[in-house]
């Protein structure tokens, strides 16, 4: 299977990416992809067309970004490479284990402090105590709240919780991440830090990401691909290969090639917004 | 009523809010100041801080037995005095005399034993019918509406026929009791567990956890709210429950509703006031009890019993 570029408007020129996309960015050696979409449909009863033909493909060390309207099936995608659901039509390739999944809200219990929160995905998959323990701990350190483990949620700043649900997230060693929109309620400075930690933690783990979010920005500076659904019935109706090489630096935000990609995108959207 | 308005303290605005709307902007910006050292209360010194949690409920109690000598004293003709007979008169004859004293403690005694008995099964029997009512839609759909039912049922009315089946007793207040508190700890329990986040049973099922962690390590947890709450009202309503069961079974050791019946007929009304007020301070010191629990169990993580942090 192919990667299909889907062309809205051919008049344009034909700057940085919108053409058709290698499957891994070039360096890496081929192989196959982690999470794999073909032709998937999605219908919910009652009659919501949420998501329409997406056919899509990750691998390894490759970390995509969906950007769309609101309401478009950003999430049920990714609750469908999840598991959580099941598709109408289509089929779905991903692995059945090692799928890390980081909700829009942080989903941490209460009723739990850092440490235990972090190990509660460990604990549910019943490894012993003191490797749940390590791992926690490592990931704490990993996401930088060493020193924060006996908080409670409540005594947590918005990013501090999710820096938490990151931790907790990286614990299951994931080879799939699932982001949806994970840093939609946190303040732009809090934001652009958080999201140069996730490519600092990227650069380190080699994952398959899929990401959703909103911000274009947050998109073309984390993702080495971006992808463009269209209002409600979801199709994939632009993909923008990011060609900035990692690692990078929040100076790139700054750069006339990263405003110009960020541009071509926002027109992409508003023209499937209509 | 005047009394309680806060520009009637200060007669100068109120003078000037009667001449002119300017003024009345005045008096209303005059306002905050008069509840000033209660809010200032936070950072002064502990005595302060007490005089002002304490001074109002203190000012209340002052108000309430002034207004309970005027009634008696005033109101009342001596010959109808007893129908609420001097507050002296009440603790002299309710609480000091030893005799009568112990007799309400005795009663009291017997009625908290009900109405603890009565709380622990209500306890026991709601708190697993709500977690198998959320296990299951099926259960849910099949109980509920008999729990309903069971709220709406005048319980006082089935207790004739209790007393023919389980004996005009002990057995039958404890019956009586439970059933009475029954209801609140099945709603407030199964509303909690039903509180769980969509996302967190997503994370959950992402798990692959099964029917009892899921149970014991999200919906228990995050229901424990809920579960406290409907401790609360139902120990309220165990003691109601246990005072009014001694009306209708009066076999055995009497308790202090049967108390309260005897004095009554006897018209010894100094005696039927301090057992009102014994039974009172038991609803009290239940509902304080729980309060103290939950503030408690909930101390870390629940906004209703949440600390600054650190
Ligand atoms: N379980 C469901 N049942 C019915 N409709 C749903 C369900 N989940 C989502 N939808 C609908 O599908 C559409 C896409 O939802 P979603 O994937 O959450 O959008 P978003 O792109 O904002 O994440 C929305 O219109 C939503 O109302
Ligand atoms: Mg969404």
């Amino acid at each position: 299977m192919t990667m299909q570029a889907h062309e809205r408007s051919p008049g344009e020129p034909p700057a940085t990416g919108q053409v058709t996309i290698p499957r891994q960015p070039t360096g890496w050696p081929a192989e196959p992809p982690v999470l794999s979409f073909h032709d998937v449909d999605m219908v919910f009863r009652g009659g919501v067309h949420a998501v329409d033909q997406v056919s899509l493909d990750v691998a390894p060390g490759e970390l995509v970004s969906i950007v769309g309207p609101s309401g478009c099936g950003k999430s049920t995608l990714l609750r469908i490479a999840s598991g959580l659901q099941a598709p109408t039509h289509g089929s779905v390739t991903a692995p059945d284990d090692h799928i890390a999944y980081v909700f829009q809200d942080p989903t941490l219990l209460p009723w739990r402090n850092v440490l235990d929160n972090v190990a509660l995905c460990s604990q549910l998959r019943r490894e012993p105590k003191s490797e749940r323990l390590r791992k926690a701990q490592a990931a704490i350190d990993m996401v930088g709240l060493t020193g924060f483990e006996k908080r409670y949620p409540n005594q947590l700043s918005g990013g501090m919780r999710m820096r938490t649900s990151l931790a907790r997230a990286l614990t299951l060693d994931p080879r799939l991440f699932l982001f949806d929109e994970p840093f939609g309620a946190i303040d732009e400075i809090t934001r652009e830090r958080l999201n140069g930690e996730l490519l600092r933690i990227f650069s380190g783990s080699r994952f398959a990401g899929l990401f959703v979010t909103h911000s274009i920005a947050e998109a073309v500076f984390l993702s080495s691909r971006v992808v463009v659904m269209s209002a409600r019935p979801g199709r994939i109706i632009g993909e923008f290969a990011v060609p900035f090489p990692y690692p990078r630096t929040p100076r790139l935000r700054a750069e006339a090639e990263f405003a110009a990609l960020t541009g071509q995108i926002g027109e992409c959207l508003r023209g499937g917004a209509e | 009523m005047t009394i309680t308005t806060p520009s009637a303290t200060t007669p100068s605005a109120a003078q000037a809010a009667a001449v002119s709307p300017r003024a009345e902007a005045a008096a209303g910006a005059a306002r905050p100041a008069v509840g000033e050292p209660a809010l200032a209360g936070g950072q002064t010194s502990w005595p302060r801080r007490t005089a002002a949690t304490a001074g109002p409920p203190v000012a209340v109690f002052a108000a309430f037995c002034g207004l309970w000598y005027l009634v008696s004293y005033v109101a009342l003709t001596p010959r109808r005095r007893f129908l609420l007979p001097p507050l002296h008169e009440v603790i002299r004859v309710g609480f000091l005399d030893w005799g009568n004293f112990s007799d309400i403690l005795r009663g009291l005694g017997n009625t908290t034993q009900v109405a603890l008995s009565g709380f622990a099964i209500a306890s026991a029997v709601g708190f697993t019918v709500a977690v198998l009512m959320a296990q299951t839609r099926w259960v849910e759909r099949s109980i509920y509406p008999y729990a309903v039912a069971l709220q709406t049922l005048p319980v006082l009315a089935m207790t004739p026929l209790v007393g023919l089946w389980f004996g005009f007793g002990l057995t039958s207040r404890i019956l009586i009791c439970s059933v009475l508190s029954l209801f609140p700890i099945i709603t407030n329990t199964l509303f909690g567990l039903q509180s769980v986040e969509p996302s967190q049973r997503d994370l959950f099922a992402l798990m692959k956890a099964g029917r009892l962690a899921r149970l014991w390590r999200l919906e228990l947890p995050a229901a424990l709210p809920g579960i406290l709450t409907g401790l609360r009202t139902s120990g309220g309503l165990a003691v109601i429950g246990a005072i009014v069961a001694d009306f209708f079974f009066r076999q055995g050791q009497p308790g202090i509703g049967r108390l309260l019946d005897i004095y009554r007929n006897a018209l010894e009304t100094e005696r039927l006031y301090a057992a009102i007020f014994c039974s009172s301070l038991l609803g009290l010191a239940l509902f304080l009890l729980n309060t103290a629990v939950t503030k408690y169990v909930l101390r870390n993580w629940h906004a209703s019993a949440q600390r600054k942090p650190s």
